[in-house]
């Protein structure tokens, strides 16, 4: 039995307690008060079964009047005692009850017990989402639109409550707990065979650490992602073995950095882990040259660090502490026309606005603009809600934290073999990967596709595993066939074949493929349906590889083949 | 001490012995059996079950359902008396007592076991 049903029958103890107490007093009172018969002569007292009906009756303030025959004098002043006494009873039972159901932590438990029953029940693959900010919501947008599960746990009530009003296509459980302490995370799932992975995705460094070593010790099997912005706490989510550590401000530093210097492969990068369904992103193109740093805390110092290239010199403006040793430092904060000028704005490049206060950074942008209208300007975003200033001032390149955390998880834990793709094309030069850019924005009209990969097993590709075990060829181009018309192909590329840990990068249409091949995909979502039809449906397949249209189920085929 | 353990086990012996007193005599002659008794059987009983509510420790648990079977033997019993009394007139004949107050019988069986375990219960507690 449950938890709440236990505290229901707790706290109505002394209610119940008290019920019987008036009603056994007022049955055993009316069982000895003596009655008066029609004609005034005197008669007993009721017995048990007649003082308990009208007791019954009498309590709940139904009242029939005087049954069986009109009372004594004796009886009626019972009676009234009788009456208050009952009335008195329920209501304090009545009271109790609507007390126990506006108590916070019985609330708390009814919830709580129905989110753990929700978990429980869930059947398909889910991913623990533990934080529910922005970076959270934008991660659990792109886990609805590519049809995973989620489970959220967030400490604001408020913001669970928010979460009520997205339209996520799933039901999913949310509940407002704190995500670092173990009962909850058990409670969420962390053990459940369907869990696949656990983000911990809160503003709270300690928490996520917290969370990222309760899953360690309480379910080693599953990938936990944590989010972490010093360098101290990543070291110990790292001692711990946490899967993988997301820094947003690194993970900029690094996208900036090379997309300096090789623009292309960038671009490729981009394009891939994006979040699905969004819009392209724009192309950027930083220039090598000077570049002025504005704010030099934790964000700062990693741009400083990935921008030593070659070519690149490097001013920083703080107000408190000192640049980097290779680079000449100004005091100040960098919105007032004299610091930007002793930095050299004129002359410079580039600018990055990396102050954690989102209105200076937008000054420092507009200001640097107008001293040198051709500087590329990248500008921080701290908060989402400024979304509409940065959007009106248009930064050359813009970083926001919460959706480069969301586009790394995204990327990582539905689809592990991407940053195998994305290691194995470090080595591809410019050209090619401008190559691959074209194909892929050819492919995916204007939006960032959808990067998936399926296993040709017999659990995800029942008929691709029929035909593959008998010998029949399938190559890489027949995948990419449409299974309703099969000259035309679908807009979609095959990034990659693993077999047996070997990989082959982008595969032509020839490659043949083999039983338990793994296929890394970039197309639209639609096609990924379609492609599942071909991988599933035998008929489907065999069109694809005949061009013939074997019919439908059994019987079909039974009728067709007899009239052959 | 703990007070609700004392209420709990004053009402579990109260119950057993109003039951006690009730059962006892003759089964079959309706003056030997006192229906004030029966009444405050069942309304100790009650009572007793009633403590027992939200109790989750195993022996808790035990203790509430042979409250529960002590409540239904009796309630039956009075039901029993209420019909043969009012309902088709019959009367306390001697086997419409022998019928409520072998039911009585049973529910002090489950009333015996109750104060067993409470009893095992009590010398277990070391302290």
């Amino acid at each position: 039995m449950n938890s709440v049903f236990f505290l229901v029958l707790r706290r109505m103890r002394a209610p119940i307690i008290v019920l019987i107490v008036f009603y056994a007093i007022a049955v055993l009172g009316l069982t000895l008060v003596p009655g008066v018969n029609a004609d005034g002569t005197p008669a007993p007292a009721m017995s048990f079964f007649h003082a308990f009906y009208f007791i019954s009756y009498t309590a709940t303030t139904i009242g029939f009047g005087e049954i069986p025959v009109a009372f004594s004098n004796a009886q009626r002043l019972w009676t009234t005692a009788c009456i208050y006494m009952t009335v008195i009873s329920w209501s304090y039972s009545i009271l109790t009850l609507l007390a126990l159901l506006q108590d916070k932590a019985f609330q708390h438990t009814l919830v709580a017990s129905g989110f753990s029953r929700r978990v429980a029940r869930l059947h398909a693959p889910f991913f623990l989402v533990c934080g529910c900010g922005e970076t959270g919501s934008l991660i659990c947008r792109a886990l609805d639109i590519l049809g995973y599960d989620f489970v959220i746990l967030d400490k604001d009530p408020q913001r669970v409550e928010e979460l009520d009003l997205e339209d996520f296509k799933t039901n999913d459980p949310t509940l407002a707990a704190d995500a670092g302490a173990a009962a909850n995370l058990l409670m969420a799932g962390l053990r459940h065979r369907q869990c696949k992975g656990v983000l911990a995705v809160t503003n709270d460094e300690e928490c996520n650490l917290a969370i990222a070593i309760n899953t360690r010790l309480l379910n080693p099997d599953i990938p936990v992602l944590a989010r972490a912005r010093s360098p101290g706490v990543m070291a110990s989510m790292a001692s711990f073995g946490t899967h993988h550590i997301v820094n947003a401000y690194e993970r900029f530093a690094e996208y900036l950095a090379l997309a300096v210097s090789s623009p292309e492969r960038f671009r490729l990068i981009e394009i891939l882990t994006g979040l699905p369904g969004t819009a392209l992103p724009q192309v950027h193109r930083p220039p090598h040259g000077r570049w002025i740093i504005c704010g030099y805390g934790l964000f700062g110092r990693s741009i400083a660090r990935y921008l030593t290239l070659p070519g690149i010199t490097l001013t920083v403006v703080d107000p408190e502490s000192d640049g980097p040793a290779n680079g000449r430092t100004v005091r100040g904060i960098g919105t007032e026309v004299h610091v930007l000028e002793a930095a050299g704005i004129r002359e410079a490049h580039g600018i990055v606005a990396g102050s954690p206060n989102d209105i200076n950074n937008l000054s420092i942008a507009m200001m640097a603009k107008k001293l040198n209208p051709h500087i590329f300007v990248v500008a921080r975003q701290n908060q989402g809600a400024n979304d509409v200033l940065f959007d009106t001032f248009r930064a050359d390149f813009s970083m926001v934290h919460t959706r480069i955390v969301a586009q790394e998880c995204i990327s990582v834990i539905t689809t592990p073999l991407l940053s195998r793709f994305l290691a194995a094309i470090r080595q591809a030069d410019e050209r090619e990967s401008q190559a691959l850019v074209q194909r892929l924005e050819e492919v995916c009209k204007g939006h960032v596709p959808e990067v998936w990969s399926v296993t040709l097993d017999q659990h995800n590709a029942l008929a691709a595993h029929k035909a593959l075990l008998n010998k029949r060829p399938l190559s890489a181009g027949h995948l990419l066939r449409n299974g309703a018309r099969r000259e035309t192909s679908l807009p979609a590329i095959i990034l990659m074949i693993e077999r047996n840990g070997e990989v082959f990068l982008l595969p032509d249409a020839d490659f043949m493929l083999m039983a338990d091949d793994t296929v890394l995909l970039a197309g639209l979502h639609l096609v990924r349906s379609s492609l599942l039809l071909t991988l599933h449906n035998a008929n489907v397949l065999h069109y694809i590889l005949t061009g013939e249209d074997k019919g439908g189920g059994w019987l079909w085929q039974r009728i067709s083949a007899r009239r052959h | 001490m703990n007070l609700e353990k004392v209420i709990f086990a004053f009402f579990i012996v109260f119950a057993a012995t109003l039951n006690f007193g009730f059962f006892l005599g003759d089964i079959d002659r309706p003056e030997l059996h006192n229906i004030y008794e029966l009444f405050a059987a069942i309304v100790i009983n009650m009572i007793a079950t009633v403590l027992k509510f939200g109790d989750r420790t195993q022996i808790g648990a035990v203790l509430l359902s042979t409250s529960l079977v002590a409540d239904l033997q009796l309630i039956a019993a009075a039901v029993i008396w209420a019909v043969a009394v009012h309902v088709n007139g019959a009367g306390m004949t001697p086997d419409v007592t022998a019928s409520v107050v072998s039911l009585s019988g049973g529910a002090l069986l489950a009333n015996i076991i109750s104060v067993t375990m409470l009893v095992v219960e009590t010398v277990m507690m070391r302290r």
